[in-house]
């Protein structure tokens, strides 16, 4: 399988950068996969799991929250606000993001920032849920 | 001239003193390790960043639906200064210098007839300016408490700059920092932040790119935190350069505590033998006498 270039970037350090298969990516508007060749495209992240495939079948699931994806020919980059890989995700890191998340639908009277908000309270349950906390 | 004990004193004193100073550059030595990996750390975000906004940049025309943040109110009548210096001293000329060029660009733009608005980080850069801009510095941001810098910290002081430009309370924003060459060199850098300073691509990008959301949408997401990245990378920056200069400062004192101390035990060892040999003589004095 043709392999792209893949960097994920937070503030405070890079967290991947190599040749991967496939990105699953949560974009605001639809979570999308970018495979070898795709087009280039720039999209906002939402809240949620982005999965890296570096061989079929092997996923490795990293939670991003806020940022953005840059697709052009030289490959994927995605800069994200914040990103904790699955492993060193714990219940109190999940708990604590959720009240962020809870604090921010609490600060904001605008409705697309309570939307945004919202969906990033329900990503996080949705990710607790997922990973059996 | 000082009597022997004087002398002891005095050298026990500057002996605690280069304690001190050598403590604290290990201290110094230490802690520079550790904000040098994170400035570097930092480092790859803010370069993509700009990467991206200067793809996004290359691509649009500014006119009257451009974010304001990127063409600017299209005044320049009030200018706000975003001084960060360090929350402690004796880290040589770190904090003085970053308020110099402050102080300087602030004169120049009040010799103008510019309104001058300050926001100092840090307690030392407000302890130097507001001596002469008491009436200017409109807010002091204490990050003492702040052990390692975080993007919260930035991510806290772009609100608040955030806030004050919706507000309408300042056309240009200036960054002043310190950028962190190595240990001995330490530039104190004046950086424009609002309107952001975008260097586009000189052959735009070939491919045409697909937004989603819109360009405009994207654009209007990625310009607060492009400013957020800039003061976590200035705040990174200067933490590196102040543990640098603190290093270099500490390590001059302790080599000017050691000259000084071979100094004064010179001068003791030479009073203390000049008082041997003046009893010597006068005891042979007295011998002979009789």
């Amino acid at each position: 399988m043709a392999t792209f270039n893949f960097e994920l970037v937070s503030p405070e350090r890079v967290l991947f950068s190599g040749e991967v298969d496939a990105v699953v990516l949560p974009a605001t508007e639809g979570d999308m996969t970018v495979l070898a060749g795709h087009s280039p495209v720039m999209t906002t992240l939402k809240t949620g799991f982005l999965v890296v495939t570096s061989t079929p079948g092997n996923g490795r699931r990293v939670l991003v929250r806020g940022g953005f994806a840059d697709v052009n020919q030289n490959g994927l980059t995605v800069l994200a606000e914040r990103a904790l890989p699955e492993e060193e995700l714990t219940q109190d890191i999940l708990d604590q993001e959720i009240l962020t998340a809870e604090m921010h639908w609490d600060a904001t009277n605008e409705p697309a920032a309570r939307q945004a908000a919202e969906s990033a309270i329900a990503q996080l349950r949705e990710a607790k849920a997922a990973l059996n906390f | 001239m000082p009597s022997l004990k004087d002398l002891r004193n005095r050298i026990a004193s500057v002996k605690a003193t280069q304690k001190i100073t050598k403590a604290m550059q290990m201290v110094a030595a230490a802690k520079l390790r550790r904000a040098q990996t994170a400035a570097e750390a930092a480092r790859p975000y803010a370069e993509r960043m700009a990467v991206v906004l200067g793809n996004l940049a290359s691509g649009i025309t500014v006119g009257p639906e451009t974010p304001r943040l990127l063409a600017g109110t299209g005044s320049d009548r009030v200018h706000l200064l975003v001084v960060c210096t360090a929350e402690r001293g004796l880290c040589g000329a770190f904090n003085s210098s970053i308020a110099r060029l402050a102080r300087d660009h602030a004169n120049r733009l009040l010799a103008e007839g510019k309104t001058v608005k300050i926001i100092c980080v840090g307690k030392k850069g407000y302890d130097i300016l507001r001596r002469q801009f008491a009436e200017q510095i409109i807010e002091l941001i204490d990050l003492r408490a702040v052990r390692q810098i975080g993007f919260e910290q930035g991510d806290m002081i772009a609100q608040k700059i955030l806030n004050r430009f919706e507000a309408g309370e300042f056309d240009v924003a200036t960054l002043f920092y310190s950028r962190f060459r190595s240990v001995i060199a330490q530039i104190p850098t004046a950086q424009q932040i609002i309107p952001a300073q975008i260097e586009t691509s000189a052959g735009a990008p070939d491919a045409v790119y697909e937004y989603e959301p819109d360009e405009g949408e994207i654009l209007t997401t990625l310009l607060p935190r492009n400013l957020t990245v800039q003061i976590f990378r200035a705040l990174l920056e200067n933490a590196a350069s102040e543990q640098g200069a603190r290093m270099s400062a500490m390590d001059n004192a302790t080599r000017n505590a050691g000259e000084m101390i071979k100094k004064q035990t010179m001068t003791y060892n030479r009073s203390r033998q000049a008082m041997i040999t003046k009893e010597l003589i006068e005891i042979i004095s007295g011998a002979e006498a009789l």
